[in-house]
């Protein structure tokens, strides 16, 4: 009996030598270690030997099924880890294959670009104020200082609601986001009408001139404007805080020049000018050979403006700016079309 | 505005400053410089393309810069024939320095061929071999140099020049012809090289639209003197002793019916005028500053206009006496307002028919011209013309704007009357408008002016303080820095003694350390842009800021109190929508507000728009109603462009209310299209966008949002029909309601605390049919952000759970009918707090349910919060579940 271990033993093993996969491993824990496999035959036959044997046998049969076992585990881990180092050899990608994409949503680069503004104008105490779209004559004109068919208006081609007979007073698309300079002073003014509180605001949104639509005009853009009101405010006020406002948006070396200029609504007026960051002043097709961009228009809010809105010219002071954030897109991304902004045409819109 | 810099050296002395330190000191105090075009003056080292000059390109140039050694006054002694070539003639020429044979074809002097030698030599511009020029004969501007050639056997290898070979006009068919003064062998650079400043004039700065505005403003800015035109000098010749000229008031006389409209009306006359051409010098200045020579009577009144900015306009007078019907019957001048319907032929030929508005110059028997737009057809100079009438008038600028727009005629005269001109100018011009005519005609000026002025505008008289140019500045001038700065540009200024001023203003006397010397300033007569008061003030301030520099005012930061922060909750709240739809793939789009009624048409009809009077094109003559309309025609725009394309645009439609302003509701428009996953290399045919991808991107826009109990409820197709007939429900309900354009079976609308809040499902298919909309579904969504935001969000967060949770399917037999929301409703009432998961995992129809039936499969997970539950305890609630549903909704549990 114990001969017959002893070959059960060796031809397990034996077996086992041969074994180099999972599935002949299982083959072979089943014939050697399975319930009809000869050692285990052996545990079930030891209730047939005598008394004395039986001890000697159990033994015997416990250590070569320990063994057989042992080996077993031993040969597991070997066929895992020799499948491992085949499957680690094998499997080989084509790392340069495309990467699988993704369907991911984009925000409009007007508002990318707006929201940029508006974050360094938060950050320099500028709350957003909005206003609406289709505005009076008398809001977007008149109040801010452009009497009806003063040569200003030339500026500004505007589109008219038809709304019947109204007078000097129609309905029109609002050629600026200046009435809501109108807007917010009487509503701050209205919070403490004897010593209305300052404002800082920026003023986003969207305005309409009739322009026929071509690569250079569009009928409809985005306008960003800020507007500040207190006491004591100043022209030196005006171009420090334009100069920080620049410097934020363009980098702090970016260099300002500020002409006079003319708006309505403002007096004294200026334009910012900020050293063309494309050819760094040298002369380039973007800023057309004069080393410099105009970025914004601004100016001291003008009396008539402030007395309008509730605030007393004699006591308070404030300025105004206005800029246009696609056209500072196409400053920086170089574009040549206007129309991009509102053709929403994917090709565009994705590569911001 | 062009402005060439010869003629600004009339008025000041610019030596030592170069063309583009002119433009740049011009530029920064708001005469912006376009563009120098040089014609003739040397150009800076960038302009002839030099790329390592390290000067910065400041100004768009143009032009081109003569040599000095190589183009110079000439004169032709002679014009002989050409051996080989009738049309081109050989010139016996003298350079100042030798004799030289010229081949020329210039028409202009061909009629001297064969005369002999010339009585009078011709003065010309010569250029030289080796000269840079443009090729007179090629379209448009091309640079040459010219080289020795034969041209029908004649060596030629230098030339007379055409204006388009200097670069002054496009004339190239005849040559130059100089002035006879002009010095031969003097470089032609040295003689009328020039540089024109082309500058932009702001509607606040007409008063410079003219040469001597802008040598003022130079003046001002180097500190420079201006040497005033000489408009007093007597003219050079008397042809005829005074005696025989009457003195013009005998003959003119001037009626002005109202002085609002024409505050001054000034009338002088010349006579014996010559008719011709003006002096070649005059006409180069002309062509420069943009206007074309016609001869010398109207070159002098746009020469006088360009320089001092009075548009002059000038009369045949003897056609108006032979009006008055006899020779000794004076002229009656009269201005008035025009008769609706009368009409009048204007020097271009085209008869005009005006209106009361119109302001006309009459004589007694009619109109002669619109008031400061256009002269009269019968009463204008002309080749024959002998004595010249000139005026020189003031009319209301608001008056002169609105003619020049009603009858589309914009000119020199009315660009200047449109913008305001002071009425002093009017004489100044006259008086400068005759010598020029005498100087140029050898006319003879009559003494005397007919000037009418009923209405003398006030000086505009500013007072400002010290104090005042601190507080709106930000810079410390004292009254004599202020007084200084003004004083350069003509304001009369008187700082008042403190003392007297005190005595003024208050009796107590104050300490005179805090007393501010006010400063009184009075406007200069030829400007009307200075108001009065805090206007006056704020336009005085600028004039000191502009003359002292932008650029040396200090920067600095506010000093002022923060405001209230208000914030702008709605626009926060736009944005944080803006970036969920981004999170959830949607691309932002922004469209067009101006849109047309036929494009919405095809998902919604509108009675009601808001629309443009004065539309650009048809397609845009209306604002949007809808916004999905906008949202439609962009992913047709892209529907070939992508296999999968979302869209969302936050913006306002414009809904009309009876002619007075629109209301501006916000919305949310959502798009999308395509296929679930994009395809690449190894995902191929991933099935089509549905409805229920879009309901999830919704669910979570929601969640994202932080608003919960939400309702999704059809819209079946009885209540899209209902919509469209005249069920009484709100406006605002029937936005959403009337969501006709929906798939009926596949529409769903979404409620919030009993407020309806969005629609959307699949495009209706035969509102897709009016689009190019390709194949798959087209899954949409229309949410009115004015209501949705209005409702509070939850933010409470559950507590993450300690104890281990009970995980258990269980799956029903439903009638089709019943919606699986009334069986999660069910589940979640029964199972109360125990329940804190319902997940539907799967929909079955088929055999093994039975016709009309339907199998739901859910995922529940039990839990208690303090305690582990026992499968006991799960049980007991799946059994209420169970049986709830079943007495609800007749449920059978499928084993």
């Amino acid at each position: 009996m114990l001969d017959k271990l002893s070959e059960i033993e060796k031809s397990a093993l034996d077996a086992l030598q041969a074994v180099d996969d999972e599935s002949s491993l299982d083959a072979w824990r089943v014939a050697h270690l399975g319930r009809s496999s000869p050692l285990m035959m052996v545990f079930s036959e030891l209730g047939k030997l005598s008394k004395e044997e039986r001890p000697t046998i159990g033994q015997a049969a416990n250590r070569v099924k320990a063994v057989l076992e042992a080996a077993f585990a031993e040969k597991t881990e070997a066929v895992k880890r020799s499948a491992l180092e085949r499957s680690l050899s094998e499997e080989k990608l084509d790392v340069t294959l495309p990467g699988r994409p993704i369907q991911r949503g984009r925000l409009h680069p007007s508002t990318q670009q707006l929201r940029r503004v508006l974050a360094i104008l938060a950050e320099m105490g500028f709350q957003v104020y909005t206003s609406r779209e289709v505005e009076t004559d008398e809001m977007n004109f008149q109040l801010l200082n452009f009497p009806p068919h003063h040569p200003a208006r030339d500026m500004q081609d505007t589109l008219y609601v038809d709304a019947g007979e109204r007078g000097d007073n129609p309905i029109l698309l609002r050629t600026h986001t200046s009435p809501g300079q109108i807007h917010a002073m009487r509503e701050f003014a209205a919070m403490n009408p004897k010593d209305p509180p300052p404002i800082r605001i920026a003023l986003p949104g969207m305005c309409f001139r009739a322009e026929q639509i071509t690569a250079r005009s569009e009928v409809q853009f985005n306008q960003v404007e800020g507007l500040a009101v207190g006491k004591g405010i100043t022209f030196s006020d005006l171009k420090g805080t334009l100069i920080e406002f620049a410097h934020r948006m363009f980098g702090q070396n970016a260099r300002t020049r500020f002409r006079a200029s003319y708006f309505p609504f403002t007096e004294p007026s200026a334009e910012m000018d900020v050293e063309c960051f494309v050819c760094g002043g040298k002369g380039c097709a973007v800023c057309k050979n004069s080393g410099w961009l105009e970025i914004l228009g601004s100016g001291m809010v003008h009396p008539v403006v402030l007395q309008n809105g509730g605030y007393d010219p004699k006591i308070y002071s404030g300025f105004a700016w206005g800029m246009g954030p696609e056209r500072q897109l196409m400053l920086r991304y170089k574009i040549e079309d206007i129309r991009y902004f509102l053709g929403n045409d994917i090709r565009f819109l994705e590569q911001f | 505005m062009k402005i060439p810099l010869s003629w600004l050296k009339d008025f000041i002395d610019l030596d030592g400053l170069s063309v583009e330190d002119i433009a740049r000191k011009l530029t920064l105090a708001g005469l912006e410089v376009d563009e120098i075009q040089y014609v003739g003056l040397p150009m800076p080292g960038y302009a002839a393309q030099d790329m390592h000059s390290s000067e910065r390109h400041e100004f768009k140039t143009s032009g081109i810069a003569w040599d000095r050694d190589k183009i110079v006054v000439a004169e032709i002694l002679e014009v002989k024939p050409h051996p080989n070539a009738d049309r081109l003639t050989l010139l016996d020429l003298y350079d100042g320095q030798q004799t030289q044979v010229v081949l020329t074809g210039a028409p202009n002097i061909f009629h001297l061929k064969s005369t002999g030698k010339l009585s009078k030599p011709i003065k010309v511009a010569y250029a030289k071999e080796g000269a840079t020029l443009y090729d007179g004969h090629a379209d448009g501007l091309v640079l040459t140099t010219l080289k020795r050639a034969k041209i029908r056997g004649v060596d030629s290898y230098s030339m007379v020049c055409s204006e388009k070979e200097l670069g002054i006009t496009e004339e190239h068919e005849g040559i130059i012809l100089l002035d006879d003064d002009a010095p031969v062998g003097m470089p032609l650079a040295d003689y009328m090289g020039d540089a024109v400043l082309d500058i932009s004039i702001l509607p606040n700065m007409a008063r410079n639209a003219n040469v001597i505005g802008v040598a003022r403003e130079l003046a001002a800015l180097t500190g420079r003197k201006l040497k005033p035109p000489t408009v007093d000098r007597r003219p050079k010749t008397v042809h005829r002793p005074p005696s025989t000229v009457g003195n013009i008031n005998e003959l003119v006389s001037i009626q002005i019916t109202n002085p609002e409209l024409n505050p001054r009306f000034v009338i002088g006359l010349i006579r014996d005028v010559e008719i011709k051409p003006s002096p070649y010098q005059v006409q180069r200045r002309l062509k420069l500053a943009g206007m074309r020579p016609i001869n010398n009577i109207v070159d002098a009144t746009n020469y006088a206009m360009l320089e001092l900015g009075e548009p002059l306009h000038a009369f045949d007078y003897d056609v108006l006496v032979g009006r008055t019907g006899s020779p000794t019957h004076k002229i009656k001048i009269i201005t008035r307002s025009a008769r609706d319907g009368e009409k009048l032929t204007t020097l271009d030929g085209v008869e005009r028919t005006l209106s009361s508005m119109n302001v006309l110059v009459c004589d007694e028997k009619g109109p002669l011209s619109i008031a400061g737009i256009m002269g009269g057809a019968e009463s204008e100079v002309t080749d024959k013309t002998k004595n010249i009438l000139l005026e020189g008038a003031a009319w209301n600028f608001i008056n002169i704007r609105r003619t020049a727009k009603q009858h589309n005629l914009p000119s020199e005269a009315s660009f200047r009357f449109s913008r305001g001109v002071h009425p002093a100018m009017a004489e100044i011009g006259v008086k400068r408008g005759l010598q020029l005519m005498a100087e140029w005609s050898g006319g003879m000026v009559a003494p005397g002016l007919v000037d009418e002025y009923p209405l003398k505008p006030k000086d505009a008289t500013v007072t400002l303080t010290t104090k005042d140019v601190k507080r709106l500045l930000g810079i410390d001038l004292s009254a004599e820095e202020i007084v200084e700065l003004l004083e350069r540009l003509e304001f009369k200024c008187k700082i008042r003694s403190p003392q007297n001023a005190k005595r003024k203003s208050s009796k107590r006397a104050q300490p005179i350390t805090n007393y501010e010397s006010p400063i009184m300033v009075i406007a200069p007569p030829h400007r009307l842009d200075i108001g009065e008061g805090v206007v006056g003030l704020a336009d005085v301030l600028e004039e000191i800021a502009r003359v002292y520099g932008y650029d040396r005012i200090p920067s600095t930061t506010m000093a002022d109190a923060l405001p209230p922060q208000i914030g702008n909750p709605v626009h926060e709240w736009e944005e944080h929508l803006r970036d969920v739809l981004v999170a959830l793939g949607f691309d932002e789009i922004v469209s067009y507000r101006l849109t047309s009624a036929e494009n919405e048409s095809r998902i919604t009809q509108y009675d009601e728009y808001v629309r443009i009077a004065n539309p650009i094109a048809p397609e845009r003559s209306v604002m949007r109603r809808s916004l999905l309309a906008s949202v439609l025609d962009s992913l047709e725009h892209n529907i070939r462009l992508s296999e999968t394309l979302a869209f969302f645009e936050i913006g306002s439609v414009f809904e009309p209310t009876n002619n007075e302003l629109p209301n501006e509701p916000r919305k949310l428009a959502v798009a999308m299209t395509g296929k679930r996953e994009p395809n690449a290399w190894d995902v191929k045919d991933s099935p089509a966008l549905d409805f229920f991808d879009m309901k999830g991107r919704i669910e979570l826009l929601l969640s994202g949002l932080r608003l919960t109990d939400v309702v999704y409820t059809a819209i079946g197709a009885s209540t899209l029909r209902q919509a469209q007939g005249d069920a009484p429900l709100p406006r605002r309900a029937l936005g959403l309601r009337s969501a006709t354009y929906l798939h009926p079976g596949k529409a769903a609308e979404i409620k919030i605390n009993d407020e309806v809040v969005a629609a959307f499902g699949e495009l209706h298919p035969l509102v897709k049919e009016k689009y190019d909309l390709g194949d798959s579904p087209v899954l949409v969504a229309e949410f009115d952000l004015d209501v949705l935001r209005g409702i509070a969000p939850t933010y409470a967060i559950k507590p993450v759970p300690e104890f281990p949770p009970i995980l258990e399917d269980i799956a029903v037999i439903v009638d089709e009918s019943v919606a699986a929301s009334r069986l999660e409703a069910l589940i979640r009432q029964t199972g109360g707090k125990s329940v804190t998961n319902v997940r539907l995992f799967d929909v079955y129809r088929g055999d093994q349910v039975g016709a009309g039936k339907k199998s739901l499969a859910y995922s529940l997970t039990y839990q208690a919060p303090d305690k582990t539950m026992t499968d006991a305890e799960a049980a007991a609630i799946r059994n209420k579940i169970v049986k709830r549903l079943e007495q609800e909704v007749g449920a059978k549990l499928r084993s």
